[in-house]
């Protein structure tokens, strides 16, 4: 607790500017593409939510895992805080790419590995608070959600890497490549890996701000209890 | 503001739905720390009443 209190205003603060920065450059002082026109300006915030989607879930899968062999509580709860996180990045990666598919693919959705990979992911994101939710016993509640986290981490890996392991669908390669012909223009770029570190910065301040929390919810529950037994 | 041109209303509603779901994720947690907050404070004064 002590140390999320000095980190987290740091951790916000970074996620305002990058966020700032990053979306108004790439809004306002980016060029039009010469084949998606100006509907490449959507990238700023459908590539960063789409990464961090499946990168929230990939840490909920190692809080989960340490939970399972640790028994190590705030992980736990660490994993139940980012779930509504990476929910919400879903969502907007979902949204996005269906306002962008309209006019650049004629549809707003088609069943391909991505995409379907995608929304089976979103479905688990809802699945796994369902969960939480619905058993009072919060140790019970931290297995079972930690066994569903395993199962869906599958599909996030698959929505990840869907397109190398199906060479199917709609969905163009990767965004980002370390080989620079594969890569984004620099124009495009620079805007974009700073809207990517505004959303990872924007998913650890709320993870960090939401398991303190959960950590008091549960000295809440704790108090309750003793409240009833006196 | 930049020239859209055809797409403005498709970049625009990507833009506004995106920022009102990260505002929404921003709110509900606040919201949700001060309820707990409050919540933990009342109960922690009530069991050193007892204590």
């Amino acid at each position: 607790m002590a140390l999320s209190a000095v980190l987290l205003p740091w951790v916000s603060a970074m996620a305002a500017m990058c966020l700032a920065l990053g979306l108004v450059w790439g809004f306002f002082f980016t060029p039009d593409d010469f084949r998606q026109g100006a509907t490449v300006k959507i990238i700023y915030l459908h590539v960063p939510a789409a990464l961090m989607a499946v990168n929230a879930w990939l840490m909920m899968l190692v809080t989960s895992l340490i939970w399972i062999i640790r028994r190590h509580h705030v992980s736990a709860l660490a994993a139940k805080a980012a779930a509504p996180v990476g929910l919400v990045f879903t969502m907007i990666a979902l949204f996005t790419g269906a306002v962008w598919g309209q006019p650049m693919w004629g549809t707003w959705w088609a069943w391909e590995p991505r995409l379907t990979a995608f929304l089976i992911l979103f479905l688990f994101y809802l699945g796994y608070m369902a969960l939480w939710n619905a058993i009072d016993l919060p140790d019970s509640a931290a297995d079972l959600t930690s066994v569903l986290c395993l199962v869906g981490s599958v599909f996030a890996l698959i929505s990840r890497y869907a397109l190398i392991f199906w060479n199917q669908g709609l969905h163009q390669g990767a965004t980002l490549s370390l080989d620079a012909e594969q890569n984004i223009a620099d124009v495009y770029w620079y805007p974009l890996i700073i809207c990517i570190a505004g959303f990872g910065f924007l998913f650890l301040a709320l993870v960090l701000y939401r398991t303190r929390t959960e950590i008091q919810a549960r000295r809440l529950k704790a108090l309750i209890a003793r409240d009833r037994a006196v | 503001m930049p020239d859209l041109g055809p797409y403005a209303g498709a970049i625009l509603s990507a833009y506004g739905g995106s920022l009102l779901l990260l505002i929404a994720i921003v709110l509900i947690s606040v919201w949700q720390a001060h309820r707990v907050q409050r919540q933990l404070t009342s109960a922690e004064e009530r069991w050193g009443r007892h204590a």
